[in-house]
């Protein structure tokens, strides 16, 4: 960051004003896309439409031929389909980023004495704020038809919590990959070209013993695979096991390779 | 030294910006002085952008150096931001957020107060005559409107030093003018500002002193007098209607101003005059005394690129663009 190359002089603000100046930039950010979010409705549309129809599609049409170890096919899918969604859901943050080196704006920001990683935190934690809508939304239509949570309170909040969680270092990369390729359209293609592999190749939709058995060992190490099986598991009240710690251990891995890497590909002044 | 008040507002000293192999900046020295309306006037490319980016701590040069009311580029950046203000090529402006959510933002990312920044948003909003619009979203303004919000933005951390890069361009007429009446009030107000322009009508109006930056480099500095009597003050331009006599026509308005210019193709003769629109009598007494018959003249005020021919000796590469576009047809 470019604040720790700043030579200390008489005006420069200690750390506590830096960091309470960070933390109001960041908050004012959050209001800012937020705003974004509330005027721009069809956003919203865009990513919940296609969650919506793949769950449908998924448990009306192919449903029927997949077995499962859960009662019926909803609830072994719905996890699945919310967390890839919420993984979706970091297409939004490095469009909405991309979007903003284009219109121009984060040249102002960057000429601005505010922080830098609040541009990137306060996108972040928006979209956070907007996939836990996405996820409300989810489970209300899952349970419309026929998903039940079969765990306590707490195992049912954490079911969508863990897929939030997950979402948000994998939003982190993609920030700075729609930071470093600066185009919307690229982000589209980077963007499809991975996650679509990445969410197939997993315990998502099928479970993994079905797949051919050179495969099923990618997707079992797939770091979705292990969110999924947490989300299910609490979803379905049973012990999560050792699916819970591989996937913090995840998060917190890509965050501190992705939220450093975002920042830098903002504040990069070639 | 920390920002002395007694420091120039601007000193650039060798500074280079190479990408790749072009060579955008190549050892630009500049100095403004605080309190002025300074332009940098040149063609697209000359480097007048690379500059203004390297000066608001956007971009890094690769060598030289250069500091704002004291402060060094490269080094002291994050402080920098704090006294400059900055309106680049394109413009920034938040569009679905109304023109006064858009400067609330900008003065919530200064560090002022949510009170302090709507004070100073709606007093913005007032100053730039966009009172009407100030709770619309500024996808619904026209261009002048939107330049005219993001010269606003860009004045809400009151800024020591104003940077306008090329506010008019893409303007039309009316908007040019209410941009510009913006920026002769700031100046008033005694606010440093620079402002790059490819028209020398505007740097002419605005600046009260000029560099002239060609190929990444400064060729020429002064105020706009100066400048302009380098050029000539305003060009005479005379088309004969017999071709034999160019050179004849040449050697006549030689002797109202330096190195006429001759265009066979067009049949025209070119003078920068000095001497103002009152010696035109004269010389087409001259030529007339000469025998020499006219289809056509005028008498027009020196463009950027008749400043260029006047100081290069070569047209501008723009120009020089559509001189050859033309001529292939």
């Amino acid at each position: 960051m470019t604040s720790s190359t700043t030579a200390p002089s008489l005006t420069t603000p200690s750390l506590m004003t830096r960091f309470r100046w960070g933390v109001s930039d960041t908050f004012v950010m959050v209001g800012r896309n937020l705003l974004r979010y509330v005027r721009l409705p069809e956003n919203i549309v865009n990513v919940t439409v296609s969650p919506i129809m793949f769950l449908l599609l998924f448990t009306y049409v192919l449903g029927g031929a997949i077995r499962t170890s859960t009662p019926d096919y909803i609830t072994f899918v719905l996890p699945g389909i919310l967390v890839q969604t919420l993984l979706f859901g970091g297409f939004g943050t490095a469009l909405g980023l991309a979007q903003d080196v284009q219109s121009g704006l984060f040249d102002r920001y960057r000429s601005l004495p505010m922080s830098r990683s609040a541009v990137i935190v306060g996108r972040l934690v928006a979209d956070l704020l907007s996939n836990i809508f996405v996820a409300v939304l989810m489970i209300g239509i899952g349970m419309l038809i026929g998903f039940r949570f079969g765990g306590s309170f707490l195992e049912s909040i954490g079911s969508p919590a863990i897929g939030i969680l997950f979402a948000l270092p994998a939003a982190a990369i993609f920030a700075a990959v729609g930071l470093t390729v600066r185009s919307v359209e690229a982000v589209n293609v980077i963007g499809f070209t991975l996650i679509f592999p990445i969410t197939f190749v997993s315990s998502a939709f099928v479970p993994v013993e079905s797949m051919p058995s050179w495969l099923q060992p990618v997707a079992e190490a797939n770091p979705f695979s292990l969110a999924v099986n947490a989300s299910r598991s609490l979803a379905l009240g049973e012990d999560p096991g050792s699916s819970l710690g591989g996937v913090l251990i995840w998060v917190v891995v890509l965050s501190a390779i992705g939220v450093p890497l975002a920042v830098r590909a903002y504040s990069r002044r070639s | 030294m920390v920002g002395a008040a007694s420091a120039p507002a601007i000193v650039v000293k060798g500074l280079t910006k190479t990408f790749g192999k072009v060579e955008a900046l190549r050892g630009v020295d500049l100095e403004v002085e605080r309190g002025v309306v300074f332009g940098l006037l040149g063609p697209n490319g000359a480097g007048k952008s690379t500059l203004v980016r390297i000066l608001t701590t956007l971009q890094q040069p690769t060598s030289g150096s250069a500091t704002v009311v004291g402060i060094d580029v490269v080094r002291d950046a994050a402080r920098l931001r704090r006294s400059i203000g900055v309106a680049g090529q394109q413009v920034a402006v938040d569009d679905q957020l109304t023109g006064l959510e858009n400067l609330e933002v900008v003065g919530r990312f200064h560090h002022l107060s949510k009170e302090e920044s709507k004070k100073r948003a709606r007093s913005l909003i007032e100053r730039f005559d966009l009172e009407d619009a100030a709770n619309r979203r500024a996808n619904t303004y026209s261009g002048g409107m939107r330049r005219r919000l993001d010269v606003a933005a860009s004045l809400v951390g009151d800024p020591e030093v104003l940077f306008l890069d090329e506010p008019t361009t893409g303007l039309d007429p009316r908007s040019r003018l209410s941009v510009w009446v913006a920026i002769e009030e700031l100046a008033r107000g005694g606010t440093t500002v620079l402002l790059t322009t490819q028209y020398l009508e505007e740097a002419d109006r605005l600046a009260s002193r000029i560099a002239v930056v060609d190929h990444g480099l400064v060729i020429a500095q002064g105020t706009a007098t100066e400048l302009k009597e380098r050029v000539g003050g305003s060009v005479l331009v005379v088309q004969l209607s017999d071709h034999g006599r160019l050179e004849d026509a040449r050697v006549v308005l030689s002797r109202y101003g330096t190195n006429p210019k001759v265009d066979s193709s067009t049949q025209e003769v070119s003078v920068p005059m000095s001497a103002g629109a009152g010696a035109i009598a004269e010389v087409v007494r001259a030529l007339d005394t000469g025998g020499i018959t006219l289809s056509n003249l005028t008498f027009h005020q020196p463009s950027l690129d008749d400043v260029f021919f006047a100081l290069t000796g070569h047209a501008s590469e723009v120009a020089a663009a559509e001189a050859t576009g033309k001529s292939k047809k």
